[in-house]
Order: structure tokens, then C-alpha cells, then sequence
């Protein structure tokens, strides 16, 4: 039931082969079964049980709301949900609760969702690892040694849960202890980072914990995550999803993402969450009408274009290889591919560093502490309450982010910095429109310059050197406001997901997803296995 | 590089070698990275950030980050985002938002909701008779001694 696609289970709830509320005590289980992985920051398995029970009645009574009633979706704890907490992973909102829901978090209930929980990511949506957040890492599934215990003194009593994607590598279970909680230590350090900054939710997915899930993607926040775990990854074209309710990093960038386990399920949640919304005044009002894909995708009349800059620096050789296998596959079936050029691709990552540190200081200024959130103690002054509430309430990456904001807005330094930043984002945009408009109806790109990093060596540098160095391939789709998916292709040597990314025309995410959904069709990506709990 | 050899040495070419040999000399994917060295020579000096200015971004950020750590990591940003000026963008327009040829959405001037001040308060740390509560202003920040450089 768990590695079954959402398109797949709906229709066993419908056939009432399946109740809803079989299906969310099984999600409930599994998430206990990988707790470890840290993947919520708030669950809510006991609202999600009520729902499923209600979602059961209606399909035992023929009320079913939509093809999303009943089934089990994670929501990243950046969008509102109302009455429930929401903390953006910070201290200074570690004990908000809003009194609305995002309307995204909105229209998954009103069609029957059952939402288990809010998921972990790094503090704010800033970063690329999910490493960053006050209750501690998300673990990436994949590789990963998994262990129950039942005391926490001798060996004899813990007890390996088997994880068969590691069979064939011939690797040997370590007997470790480990604590039900927040797992905020990270003293056995042997495991992967999940990419970020939506790590929870992509982990959600990947684990079978839910058929979907909510992320946000600024900067590659969506795609990222889903290249390292080995599932699909859709950013949506800007204005396309509402962002009310989702708490804001860069308003110019930021779009609600989507995490399914394949395309066909992404199609379906986007057709549940697409469209105009009067509470989102950069949502377009023109009318988004759901589609659904194809069994038989025909290629030939489609044009694949091959960016030659993102072949960077440092792409790793197996993503490469990928890359070219997919890039063959697609001229093998008669595609047209070829190899285009977007010049300024190289410059975007700063582009994207000034405006990103720009519009977080101007959004970052709403947490004085009066109105909601952590309130610092120094009732000395205005002033000091505030640089007291955020010093404690924010960690570093962001108060970095901050500063660093505040610098490029100077009055002196606003045309030099952001002006320039902004001009260049032109730039990246046209390049974009430039070779679209030239005939080129899709782009095949990696998603991420490797699979997956080790914990260990991922944290030997800064949260802003990382991000500099690994959102090379997605930013500069945020800047151009297009959509673009992460698809699972491939296992590396190591055993860890390898990604790549494809990227469309404005509004045209028909298209992007069957392209998508041929590419998924052709690798027979050989998705997590992890034993029934 | 194999493949190659191997051409030479059979006398008969198989259609497989062929191919493989074709597929990588045309494979539209770029065997090496793109990208120029940056040449360090056309960018700015580096920028040290004087105590003025570290004294105005604190009053501006309220952050409390100017320590050492902090002014290094934003002195590190400044440094990244430098390479901007190695970019022509004489008479380019610059671009606030990729809706910039769509007119807002703007809805009818009618009141939908409100009423809904117990919500609007119940997330705040001090409230006095349904004000929010905070210190007084007009108070300059205190300048931290230890940041000086």
C-alpha cells in the first residue's frame, strides 16, 4: 500500500478495495518506523485519523470529494496551516499558530486530503540540506541504517529493520541505539543530507510517509531535495499557485513546489492546486485547466535543448554520464536535441545571492517580537527588545542573510548591488525566452552538480558557501519564473538518487511533464523499497 | 579512445562500434565544464566594512551579528556578489518581477471579513487591554564596544 502511486490508491479507495482509514494507519506506522529520519517538526496523526475516518464515510456513502479524498499528503512548515503550529523551522516562531491556513494547505483539505504533518526544513527556507533548523536535520532515506531499539543497554536487544535497496550492495547493519524524539544529535554522522530547503517533504514522499506533499522552492528548494531523494519535483511557473499562507523568503521567487512519487501523480495535486486566487495578487487570473497525461508520449515532434553552460565546474561524472544517457535516449526515440546556449548563466547564482539577501532583509523585518512570535526580555528600549528578539530568535544563516541585505539596500550601494542584480536577472530571463522562442520546446539539464553529500562533509562549510556553490543549476529558473521538474533517473555507484532537471516555457507545464513522463518511462527508476512496518 | 584501437585492429567494423563512436562524438551534452576562469584582476577591491558602516547596518538590521564572524561572512557575500561587474548590462532594463506585463489583479473595494481580533492577539507575547505592548522609542541602540576593528 505504501509504494503504491497516488493515482493508483485513489482508485482503490474509490473501488473500496482500500479504506481511507487503512490507508493513514499504515502512513501513521511507517512514519514511526523511519522516526529517525527526522522528517516532522509537528505531526498530526490524531486530526489525520479523523479526517481519514470521515474520507472513509463518504466513499462507503458515494460523497467522494475529489480524487485526492483520503489520501495522505505531508505540508513543509512554511505554509500556515490554522490551528496547527508553524515555525519555518525557527525559534522565533517556535510556537506560533496561525489562525488561517495557506491556500494551498487550503485546497488540499477541501478536497479530502489528510494531512499527517508539518515537515522539517532548514530555518526559513535558506539553505540546501535541510541541515539548518532548530529541531535538527532531515536524514536522507537512501543508504541510510536503520535501526529499532527496545532498551537502550545491550546489543541483544536491538533489532536491524532490513532495508532492501542496500542488498545488493552487500553492506553490513551497525548495531546502533537511538532515541525516539528529535534526533538533534549528530554524533553517528555516516548518513546523507536530503537537500534542501525542503528536505522533510521530499523524505515524506520517498518513504512512502505520504502519496504527496507540499514544498516551497525559491532557490531549488523543491528540485533539490527531489534529486537527492529519488523523487519527482515540480516548481510550477510563478503565478501559477498561490503563495498566501506560504511565509514569504523572496516574494519575487518563492513558488509552492510539488512532491509526488511520479509525474502522473505531480499532474494530479498541480490540477487540485493551480489557478487564480483573490488572495495572491501575483497569481494570474487567467483559468488553469487540469489535464492529465498520456500513456503513449510521442517525442518526435519535440525539440530538447541541451544549455551548454551547465555543464559547471565540478559536476560530478556520474551525473554527466546521466545527463548524456538521457540526452542520447531522447534523439535515439527522434527527438530533435541540440545544444543551446543561456551566456549568462554563470552569473546567475550571484544574481540570485544579491536579490535573495535583498527582498529577506525587507521580509525578515516583520519579526519584532510585539505582535506574534519569540519576544526577547531587554525591555530597555524598541530597538534593543528587537535586535535582542531576532539575535535569539534567528540563527546565523539568517541573520547573515540579513545583513547582508541591509548592505546591498544602502542608499549608496542600492544601484551598484541590487539595481545591477536586477538588471542581470533580466538578462537570465531572456536568455531563457531567447532560446524558447527559437523553437526549443524543452530543457534537459542535471538538477544537482552530484547525488547526495555526506552529513560530515556537507557541514565542513558555511550554509552560504553551500548554497553558492549547489543551487547552480536551479536558481536561475526562480529568476526566469519558469517551471521545471526534477526527475529520478538513475542510482549512482554509491547507491544514491541521480536527478535531472527539465524546464519549460511559461504555463506550459503540459508539456514539461510529459516529456517528464516519457524520461521516467524509458529509466525505470528503481524507487525506495523499504519493508511493510 | 578504445574504441579506436579497436577500429583499427578488426578488419570488419561492427555496426555497434560505429554507432558508439558516432554517439560520442555527437552527444550534444559538453564533455568539459563551460564556464571561464574569473579573472580576478577585473573586479573591485576587496571590500573591508569600517566601523561607521557596521555601526549604521546594525541600527538598520537589528540583528545583533557584527561580530567578527559576521562581518567576515558579509564581507565574503560582498566579495561573491562583486563578479556582478564582470556583466555588460548598459541600457538593460532592470526587472522587478517576471508578471511585469500583466496588470494586479485588483477585486471589487467591498469589506469580506474582519471582526477578528481575538485571532490577531492571541499570538503575541504582551498584551495590555487589547494593545500590543512594547517598550519605549526613540531610544538610539547601544553601540556594542567589542565589534570594533
Amino acid at each position: 500500500m505504501l509504494g503504491l502511486m497516488l493515482k493508483e490508491t485513489a482508485r482503490l479507495l474509490s473501488e473500496g478495495k482500500v479504506s481511507a482509514a487503512e490507508l493513514c494507519a499504515a502512513c501513521v506506522a511507517r512514519a514511526r518506523q523511519v522516526q529517525q529520519l527526522n522528517v516532522f517538526i509537528t505531526e498530526t496523526y490524531d486530526t489525520a485519523q479523523k479526517q481519514a475516518a470521515e474520507s472513509a464515510q463518504r466513499h462507503r456513502e458515494g460523497r467522494r470529494l475529489h480524487v485526492l479524498d483520503g489520501i495522505p499528503v505531508t505540508i513543509k512548515d512554511a505554509f500556515s496551516t490554522a490551528g496547527v503550529r508553524t515555525t519555518c523551522a525557527s525559534r522565533i516562531l517556535r510556537d506560533y499558530i496561525p489562525p488561517y491556513s495557506a491556500t494551498m494547505v487550503q485546497r488540499l483539505v477541501d478536497r479530502g486530503a489528510v494531512s499527517l504533518g508539518k515537515t522539517n526544513m532548514d530555518e526559513f527556507a535558506m539553505g540546501c540540506g535541510s541541515v539548518d533548523s532548530l529541531f535538527g536535520p532531515v536524514r536522507n532515506p537512501w543508504r541510510y541504517n536503520f535501526t529499532t531499539t527496545t532498551t537502550t543497554t545491550t546489543n541483544k536487544h536491538t533489532r536491524a529493520i532490513r532495508d532492501s535497496s542496500q542488498d545488493s550492495k552487500g553492506k553490513n547493519m551497525q548495531m546502533r541505539t537511538m532515541h525516539h524524539h528529535h534526533v538533534t544529535s549528530t554524533e553517528d554522522s555516516d548518513w546523507f543530507i536530503t537537500g534542501g530547503s525542503s528536505g522533510g517533504s521530499a523524505v515524506a514522499v520517498a518513504t512512502g510517509i505520504c502519496k504527496a506533499a507540499l514544498g516551497s522552492d525559491t532557490g531549488g528548494s523543491v528540485r533539490n531535495p527531489a534529486s537527492y531523494c529519488g523523487v519527482v519535483g515540480l516548481k510550477p511557473t510563478y503565478g501559477l499557485l498561490s503563495r498566501h499562507g506560504l511565509i514569504p523568503l523572496v516574494n519575487s521567487l518563492d513558488v509552492p513546489g510539488i512532491f509526488t512519487r511520479c509525474v502522473d501523480d505531480a499532474a494530479i495535486v498541480l490540477g487540485a492546486l493551480a489557478g487564480h486566487d483573490p488572495w495572491d495578487s501575483t497569481t494570474v487570473p487567467d483559468a488553469f485547466h487540469p489535464f492529465s497525461l498520456p500513456e503513449d508520449i510521442d517525442v518526435t515532434h519535440l525539440h530538447v535543448g541541451i544549455p551548454k553552460e551547465y555543464h559547471a565546474p565540478h559536476l560530478s561524472e556520474e551525473t554527466l554520464h546521466t545527463w548524456r544517457e538521457v540526452a542520447d535516449m531522447f534523439e535515439d526515440a527522434g527527438a530533435k536535441v541540440s545544444q543551446v546556449s543561456l551566456p549568462h548563466t554563470p552569473y546567475s547564482i550571484v544574481c540570485y545571492s544579491v536579490l535573495c539577501a535583498a527582498e529577506v532583509a525587507s521580509n525578515m523585518a516583520r519579526y519584532d517580537g510585539l505582535e506574534f512570535g519569540h519576544r526577547g526580555s531587554d525591555e530597555s528600549s524598541t530597538e534593543a527588545l528587537y535586535a535582542q528578539t531576532r539575535h535569539e530568535g534567528f540563527n546565523d544563516v539568517v541573520r547573515g542573510r540579513i545583513l547582508a541585505g541591509n548592505y546591498f539596500l544602502l542608499k549608496r550601494h542600492y544601484d551598484h548591488y541590487f539595481i545591477q542584480a536586477q538588471r542581470i536577472r533580466r538578462l537570465i530571463a531572456d536568455d531563457f525566452k531567447t532560446v524558447f522562442d527559437s523553437g526549443v520546446d524543452i530543457l534537459l539539464t542535471p538538477t544537482t552538480l552530484s547525488p547526495a553529500w555526506p552529513y560530515s562533509w556537507f557541514v565542513k562549510a558555511d550554509n552560504r558557501t553551500r548554497t553558492e556553490q549547489e543551487d547552480v543549476f536551479t536558481q536561475p529558473v526562480n529568476l526566469a519564473g519558469i517551471p521545471a521538474v526534477n526527475v529520478p533517473v538513475a542510482l549512482s555507484e554509491a547507491g544514491l538518487p541521480i536527478g535531472l532537471q527539465l524546464i519549460g516555457p511559461s504555463f506550459q507545464e503540459r508539456t514539461l511533464l510529459a516529456a517528464a513522463k516519457w524520461v521516467e518511462q524509458q529509466v525505470n527508476f528503481p524507487h525506495l523499497q523499504l519493508p511493510e512496518p | 579512445m578504445n574504441h579506436l584501437k579497436q577500429l583499427c585492429r578488426t578488419p570488419v567494423i561492427g555496426r555497434n562500434v560505429l554507432i558508439a563512436i558516432a554517439r560520442s562524438l555527437s552527444s550534444k551534452v559538453p564533455p568539459e565544464p563551460t564556464w571561464q576562469e574569473i579573472d580576478e584582476s577585473k573586479l573591485p577591491e576587496p571590500t573591508k566594512i569600517d566601523q561607521d558602516t557596521i555601526d549604521q547596518l546594525e541600527r538598520l538590521a537589528l540583528v545583533d551579528f557584527a561580530n567578527k564572524e559576521g562581518i567576515e561572512r558579509l564581507e565574503a557575500a560582498i566579495r561573491f556578489a562583486d563578479q556582478m561587474f564582470l556583466v555588460d548590462t548598459s541600457g538593460v532594463k532592470p526587472m522587478d518581477s517576471v508578471l511585469e506585463d500583466r496588470e494586479l489583479y485588483l477585486r471589487d473595494d467591498r469589506v469580506t471579513e474582519g471582526n477578528c481580533k481575538e485571532e490577531i492577539l492571541k499570538n503575541a507575547g504582551k498584551v495590555e487591554e487589547d494593545y500590543f505592548v512594547a517598550p519605549q522609542g526613540n531610544i538610539p541602540l547601544p553601540k556594542k564596544e567589542e565589534y570594533k576593528r
